[in-house]
Parts: structure tokens; C-alpha cells; sequence
């Protein structure tokens, strides 16, 4: 789909609206992504510093929802728009929603980093081999589903989706192995939590880029997408 | 070529639909049938190879910009454009199974059956109640208990009746304007037509009394098959079951409201209906 969709109103303030509720919701996007960013870094390296300022990002980011929403509400009231317009901003509404749970989980990791911080088990990055495997993977979905949106290019979603199945599964591999370490020694208990929350968290984040990609083949296509099969997913975006 | 061009928009609406699982319209469920319609006025075609289907106790809505022939069509559906020298028309509307357009139709009979309302209240320099019994007056039903009845149920169908009921002899002209167009409503469903056609019914009203007609035509959908124009495109959204899209004489696409409004199949619906130019 066209990306210059977006403008071509007749109200030329319409198309001004519409673009800066679009760059808002960029804005918002690459945020988050500096934030999952950061938190994974000051986990993986105790650093203090960082982790304090992805959680005093994290304020930056709410507001940034309540904004977009407000803008939507007033373009909802003001303009009552139809079709591809009213898919946009309905798919905003929902897309804000998942990248604030996303930059809650960021702020979530770098709270447990400076918890970690603050215990005797000091630790080195290499300690954390892994999540760092995880971590790539869930970046490239976020990153992957913003892109979707900024293009308007459902065609990259199946790899994001699939995408998906592979963190889930890398995820339940950790839980394994970190059930092993807990049984081996019991000292390692407490790290070994805090590092299953951290891959817990970031399973999640690849579920909200996934949910985002939904979000954008309704803005595209028109057509709802959740909860269905991966077959039928195929065939709403090929269709 | 034209021809093929509208009866393509309605093929693509029969698949999406079957597609989408929205409602589809049953033969028995169809009330107008448009067949290849054509209409020039002189040399200049207004309608072009139009084919639709109306169904019955339903609302549908035709939507377009000026120009575009929407009231042209509405108003050949109880041949008002005969009127007009000028006109000329090919193709068929069945009414019913029966065309409209066949010599031996009683055009007075017809427009009992399909009734009508303008875009501006015209009701008659008469009462209240005389308004409503026009109908039946001119049909030779004089009987008052009849009267009585007819007018007391054409006005609470049409809403008006608590408003109009303790003046019902005073003159038509002196109640507000949207009263007037409810009244001109009334005086419609009381000779007891099948089909109620609509052209802007509430573009010279204000937001509360447009509200009370479009609340009166949700109601009036489960006695009549209704028809309206409507250049406010959100409430052809509100108010309509099924709406037409039209252009430049063509028909672009024809279907579920809430389908059209949020997801249309033309393109150049939806440059219509987001405001863009094509």
C-alpha cells in the first residue's frame, strides 16, 4: 500500500493531523525500542546508571500514549473519519497500548538490574549468555513490526510471526536451563529468578510486536487477524 | 461498456459478500429490482446501465456527490422524473416482480404504493389532521371514525402524535420544521405505501430534529422498505442497512453500510467517503 495514503485530503489540516499522529507513534516506537535496548545493557552489565534512566524514560513513554490517544479522540470526534482513515487511528489506539506494556517491561528489566545491583552477587555479562541470543531476536520483531507500520507493508508480517514461534521456543528453553542451574546449586537460585523475569519479559515484548502486526494488516487490509491460524493467516495477507 | 463496468461493482459485491459472510439478500427479500437502467436527460446520459437490488423492509441509503444521480434514481423508482419532457429512460424497475415502466401501469396507483418526501417539508396549507387524511379523502374515504384512526396512527408512526394531538385542527404551516417533515411523513405511511422514498429528508433541519427523523426511519424499516439520498455521510452510516455508492451516473458500489463505511472495495469509495480527492 501506498504510503503517501495517509495524505490526500481534501482538508489539508486533516492530512496534518493524521501524519503527526503517524510520526507521534513512530517517535513513540523508537523509544521504546532505545529503552528495551538500555535495560537489556544495564542488565547485562550492572550498569546503575542506565537502568535508572530507562525507568525515568518509561514516564516519557506514558505520556506519549496519553498524547496519541487525546490526539485520536479529537480527530475521532472532530472528523468522524471512514475506512482507511478510521482503521488507522483505531489501530493507534490499540498499538500505543502494546508499546506502553513494552516500555513497562523494558523499565521492569532495569529495575531488576539495579536489584541485582544491590546484592553481593556481582556478576559479569557473560553470566547472562542466555538471554543475550533472546534479546536479538525480540528487537528484530519490534523492530520489524514499527517498520510494517511506518511502510504500511504487511508482507514482512509472517517472518515477524514466525519470528515468534522461535522465541517461544527459545524461551522455553531457558526455563530449562535455568531450572537445571537452580538444581545444581541452590546459591544461584535468586539470579537464576531474576534472569528467568528478564527472558519472561522480553517473551513478552515479542507478543506485543506481534499484536502490533496485527494491528497494522487491519489498518492495511481491512481485515481482523487475531486468533487465527497460521494458514489463515497466509491467506488474509496474500488474499 | 458502461454496462459491463456496473455490472462488474455488483459481481464484486456478491463475492465480498459471500466472502465476508455478511447479509446477503435473499431473492424473496428483494423488493426493487433495478435492471440496466439508463436515463438521459436530452442527450446528456444521467444514468448509466444501473443494476441494483433493494431490499425489502430494509434501509438503502445512496450516497454520491452532486450531480452524480442519485435523486435521478430515486425518482424513477415511483416515476417522478415523468414529469420532465425531456426525460427519456431505458431498462426496467420490477416492483415487486413488476415493472414500473410498462404502459398499462396506473402511475397515481403506484405512488400510492412507493410514497414520498422532499428535502424541504411541504405540507399543504391545510390542519393538521387534513393533512394526514389527504390521502384518503382523494382516494374517497370520508368516513370520520376511519379518519380518526388512520390520522391518529399515521402520526404516532410518523412520532408527532404527542406533540401535535391537543392542536390538530390548527394549520400545518404553524408547527416547526422539523414537525412539518415528520407531518409530511405521516401523510405518506397513511395511505399505507410499501416502499417510502426519501430524497435529503433532514438536510434543512437542525441536529435534534434530524435526530428524530432518523430515530423515525429506524422505526418506519419494519413496516416499509425505505430509500433515501443523503449527502451527510454519517448518517447514510447511522441509518442505512445497506448503501449505494454512485458517480458520475454509475453505480460504484453497492452494499453492507458497515461494511462500506469501514472497509470499501472501490477505491473510489473510499476517496469519497475519507474526503480525498481522486
Amino acid at each position: 500500500m501506498d504510503i503517501n495514503k495517509i495524505g490526500h485530503h481534501i482538508s489539508r489540516q486533516f492530512n496534518e493531523e493524521m501524519e503527526d499522529i503517524r510520526n507521534r507513534v513512530l517517535n513513540m516506537g523508537g523509544m521504546v525500542e532505545q529503552q528495551i535496548e538500555q535495560a537489556t545493557l544495564a542488565f547485562m552489565n550492572s550498569d546503575l546508571e542506565m537502568a535508572e534512566h530507562v525507568i525515568q524514560q518509561d514516564e516519557i513513554v506514558n505520556s506519549m500514549q496519553m498524547q496519541i490517544d487525546k490526539e485520536c479522540t479529537e480527530i475521532l470526534a472532530k472528523r468522524q473519519p471512514a475506512a482507511f482513515d478510521l482503521r488507522l487511528l483505531l489501530s493507534v489506539i490499540k498499538m500505543i497500548n502494546d508499546l506502553e506494556r513494552i516500555g513497562d517491561k523494558a523499565a521492569k528489566i532495569a529495575e531488576m538490574a539495579i536489584h541485582l545491583n544491590g546484592t553481593e552477587h556481582k556478576h559479569k555479562s557473560e553470566d547472562y549468555y542466555e538471554i543475550q541470543h533472546l534479546v536479538g531476536m525480540v528487537k528484530e520483531m519490534l523492530h520489524g513490526a514499527l517498520d510494517a507500520f511506518a511502510r504500511l507493508n504487511v508482507e514482512c508480517v509472517l517472518s515477524i510471526t514466525g519470528q515468534d514461534v522461535k522465541v517461544d521456543r527459545e524461551y522455553s528453553s531457558i526455563i530449562r536451563q535455568l531450572v537445571s542451574r537452580m538444581m545444581e546449586d541452590p546459591r544461584n537460585v535468586k539470579r537464576t529468578l531474576d534472569v528467568l523475569w528478564t527472558a519472561r519479559a522480553l517473551e513478552r515484548i515479542g507478543d506485543h510486536a506481534c499484536n502490533i502486526c496485527e494491528y497494522v494488516i487491519y489498518m492495511v487490509k481491512g481485515e481482523d487477524v487475531r486468533h487465527i491460524s497460521r494458514e489463515e493467516l497466509q491467506k488474509k495477507i496474500q488474499g | 461498456m458502461t454496462r459491463q463496468k456496473s455490472r462488474s461493482s455488483v459481481i464484486d459485491l456478491d463475492l465480498i459478500m459471500k466472502g465476508r459472510k455478511t447479509t446477503g439478500i435473499e431473492e424473496e427479500d428483494i423488493c426493487i429490482k433495478v435492471e440496466n437502467l439508463n436515463l438521459f436527460y436530452g442527450d446528456k446520459q444521467a444514468l448509466h446501465g444501473i443494476d441494483m437490488h433493494v431490499p425489502r423492509k430494509k434501509v438503502t441509503a445512496y450516497i454520491g456527490p452532486s450531480g452524480c444521480g442519485k435523486s435521478t434514481l430515486l425518482r424513477c423508482i415511483n416515476r417522478m422524473n415523468d414529469l420532465i419532457d425531456s426525460v427519456r429512460i431505458e431498462g426496467r424497475i420490477l416492483l415487486d416482480e413488476e415493472n414500473v415502466y410498462e404502459s398499462a401501469v396506473n402511475v397515481a396507483a403506484l405512488r400510492r404504493r412507493v410514497g414520498m418526501v422532499f428535502q424541504k417539508p411541504n405540507p399543504f396549507p391545510k390542519s393538521i389532521y387534513e393533512n394526514v387524511a389527504y390521502g384518503l379523502r382523494i382516494q374517497g374515504i370520508n368516513d370520520r371514525k376511519t379518519l380518526d384512526e388512520t390520522v391518529e396512527n399515521a402520526l404516532r408512526g410518523a412520532a408527532l402524535w404527542d406533540e401535535v394531538k391537543d392542536r390538530l385542527n390548527d394549520s400545518a404551516l404553524g408547527i416547526s420544521g422539523g414537525q412539518q417533515q415528520r407531518l409530511v411523513i405521516a401523510r405518506a405511511i397513511a395511505i399505507a405505501p410499501e416502499v417510502l422514498l426519501l430524497d435529503e429528508p433532514a438536510s434543512a433541519l437542525d441536529p435534534i430534529s434530524t435526530l428524530k427523523i432518523e430515530e423515525l426511519i429506524n422505526e418506519l424499516k419494519e413496516k416499509y422498505t425505505i430509500v433515501i439520498v443523503t449527502h451527510n455521510m454519517q448518517q447514510a452510516a447511522r441509518v442505512s442497512d445497506y448503501t449505494a455508492f454512485m458517480y458520475m451516473g454509475e453505480l460504484i458500489e453497492f452494499g453492507n453500510t458497515s461494511h462500506l463505511f469501514t472497509n470499501p472495495s472501490k477505491k473510489q469509495t473510499e476517496d469519497y467517503i475519507t474526503g480525498r480527492y481522486g
